[in-house]
């Protein structure tokens, strides 16, 4: 945060601000001093925040008309979609828009994997991120659940069954997850009140994310420390607020193209089949942003060891700061990181492919092959690499983007740590 | 080798998107000239009149369409029949209303407020009517089913004799695009079986093609004003970005920093 302080220049301006300091936050949002080299990759942060407000205003319009019961769930979506005054356009931003989520936050993830992000000082920061993103998990799910369509159904059905995994209790947490012996009314009462909160405890946490990123400031492409304010570093106001604008224009194009050319797409064919519980599909599979996870929860045989090793992908994540023993953040000064990055990605990739896959054959070896390097990745290759990687020289500065000679603190103690090892 | 492996990892960030990856069979369904697909498809409203045809002369003594109302047929939008017309077409159905004063249910001629006439009471009546096959509800159907348009035009046109090998049970017939293979519904359409009045021949292609197109109205009802809002908001969406774009450019060149 910056230091100086701040006074209003009006009089009524210094009375409200000595009893309630709001014109010091909007200052110091507008002035909040960022490293100029920013590139595209920051600007979903901005996006992500676009996706909340999005979701949650179409979400109190649709909760208007949607009608949370068992045997008026499915007609009251049929009944937004038909009558209700552009009730198409705001389930269609709703039903997309959680895909568009997740596809920013994706994005915005495997940045922060790129750029080292999640390092010392922003460990903090990472961690509430991963607790927003298990949050819009259960609130994406929970809100798959709503249409009460097939996949809506059997999609309850089969994650909640997990938990009757747990042993001893695990029959008792599934009945009382359901409120009954099957996933029925109570079920689907108690998810849509569950959707209707998760957004907000989401918005919570999302500013708890930003005010602990206003106190180190943003990382960067170089991944040194900036000093702030500095030539390093240019106002939020106006030249972030312009080139987020920018990019959430681009992304709003991709947006809208999906809400008004393929709406369904990216949803599956047997949810518009009201729910039946006496007919299973051919094939139960979860929304395409969660099919990694389903992928490695299905290559374990175990059904408990399963539900452990899928739990474990997302919480291995909260350690990634302490698991990364690298002093260097940028991925652009690490060339064999930065090559495991790529190998990572390609990874998820792939999971996310066999997920949408019956679990047999060839797709099942190739979905433990994948869980199996996951794991490696972030467990034994991680680790080794903080010690056994020659870095590359970092620059001072970030205007000073000359290669030669570092006198980074940071990189010189890498590579005589470099020396010990030898 | 980059540029190999920037390819490798567009396609890989396609795959998630193809809704083949959904569909485990594969199957190449028939398909024809829709009108209603592209960014500026509409629907043909004669099609749509003659689907509407199709459909009460031959489908709905099996499939009920609960979400759609005699209204709708004069919306637009849609079939767009005159709201004369509308009026007359409810008004050849009959509706149970009620109770009445004396606690009585009674019959009367359908008006636009209502919704389709189912053609069994129930569930359970429409399946023992059709050998405990229950003939799914036709308003969304085109959306429940993962070829969409297509799968619904090929199975129409997808019978044939099974081949050898193949045994069917009473009442269980072949059709080559049906998941399986077997299907309970007969084939219902044949050449000239019912007479378009507007002069269109009625072959088995034509009326799957006009059934079809009806049945694809009847799921998304709003899908043209939702082709001309998306031309005009995505339109209006580069024309922002594109000032914005400029006025980025313009104040960052304050500072010595490519953005």
């Amino acid at each position: 945060m910056s230091d100086h302080e701040y006074t209003p220049k009006s009089n009524f301006g210094k009375w409200f601000n000595d009893r309630l300091p709001l014109l010091t936050l909007a200052n110091h949002l507008t002035d909040y001093p960022t490293p100029k080299n920013l590139n595209y990759w920051w600007t979903f942060g901005g996006i992500l925040t676009f996706c909340l407000v999005t979701q949650i205003v179409t979400g109190l319009v649709l909760a208007m008309h949607y009608i949370a019961h068992a045997d008026m769930a499915f007609d009251s979506v049929e009944h937004i979609m038909r009558d209700v005054n552009y009730g198409w356009l705001i389930r269609y931003i709703h039903a997309n828009g959680a895909s568009m989520f997740f596809l920013a936050v994706y994005i915005h993830i495997f940045r922060s994997l790129f750029y080292g992000s999640y390092k010392a000082p922003r460990e903090i920061i990472w961690i509430i991120g991963i607790i927003i993103y298990l949050l819009m998990m259960a609130a994406a799910f929970m809100g798959y659940v709503l249409p009460w369509g097939q996949m809506s159904f059997w999609g309850a059905t089969v994650i909640t069954n997990l938990f009757s995994a747990i042993p001893l209790v695990g029959e008792g947490i599934v009945t009382w997850l359901w409120g009954g012996y099957s996933v029925d009314n109570p079920t689907l009462t108690r998810f849509f009140t569950l959707h209707y909160l998760i957004p907000f405890l989401i918005l919570g946490l999302v500013v708890l994310h930003i005010w602990a990123l206003h106190v180190p400031g943003n990382n960067n492409p170089i991944g040194i420390d900036v000093k702030k304010p500095s030539k390093d570093t240019v106002p939020f106001h106006p030249y972030i607020v312009i080139k987020d604008a920018f990019a959430l224009l681009m992304f709003m194009i991709v947006f809208a193209f999906f809400v008004f050319y393929t709406p369904n797409i990216l949803g599956h064919a047997d949810n518009y089949i009201e729910a039946n519980p006496l007919v299973t599909p051919a094939h139960i599979v979860p929304e395409w942003y969660l099919l990694p996870f389903y992928a490695i929860l299905r290559s374990v045989p175990d059904k408990l060891l399963g539900v452990i090793a899928m739990l474990s992908a997302i919480f291995i994540l909260a350690a990634l700061p302490w698991l990364d023993t690298s002093k260097i953040r940028s991925a652009v000064f690490r060339p064999i990181y930065r090559q495991f990055y790529w190998i990572l990605v390609a990874d998820v990739l792939i999971l996310g492919y066999v997920g949408a896959m019956p679990a047999e054959g060839l797709y099942l070896l190739i979905a433990r092959v994948a869980t199996a390097y996951y794991f490696l990745h972030f467990l034994v290759i991680l680790p080794i690499l903080g010690f056994k990687e020659r870095t590359l020289p970092i620059p001072l500065s970030i205007t000073e983007p000359v290669l030669g000679g570092s006198s980074n603190l940071a990189a010189v103690r890498d590579d005589s740590r470099l020396e010990k090892l030898k | 080798m980059k540029k190999f492996l920037k390819l490798f990892f567009y396609i890989l960030f396609l795959i998630p998107f193809l809704p083949q990856v959904y569909a485990a069979e594969k199957v190449e369904y028939l398909t024809t000239d829709w009108s209603f697909k592209g960014l500026f498809g509409k629907f043909d409203r004669s099609a749509l009149q003659r689907g509407y045809h199709v459909y009460t002369e031959v489908c709905s003594s099996c499939h009920s369409m609960k979400y759609l109302s005699y209204r709708n047929l004069a919306q637009e939008g849609g079939p767009e029949f005159t709201e004369a017309e509308a009026k007359a077409i409810a008004a050849s159905f009959e509706v149970t209303d009620g109770p009445n004063s004396d606690g009585e249910m009674f019959t009367r001629p359908g008006k636009l407020s209502d919704k389709f006439v189912m053609p069994y009471e129930n569930v359970k009546a429409a399946q023992a009517a059709n050998g405990g096959a229950y003939p799914p509800d036709m308003s969304v159907l085109v959306k429940a089913r993962g070829g969409g348009v297509d799968y619904i035009y090929s199975l129409l046109q997808g019978y044939e004799d099974p081949p050898a090998g193949v045994t069917l049970d009473d009442g269980v017939y072949y059709n080559k695009y049906m998941y399986g293979n077997k299907i309970k519904m007969a084939n219902q359409l044949s050449d000239g079986l019912i007479e378009y009045s507007d002069g269109t021949k009625a072959t088995v292609e034509q009326m799957s093609k006009d059934v079809t197109t009806f049945l694809m109205w009847a799921a998304e009802p709003h899908l043209e004003s939702r082709h001309k809002m998306g031309f005009k908001a995505i339109v209006y969406l580069i024309i922002l970005t594109i000032l914005v774009y400029f006025s980025m450019k313009r104040i960052w060149s304050r500072i010595e920093t490519k953005v």
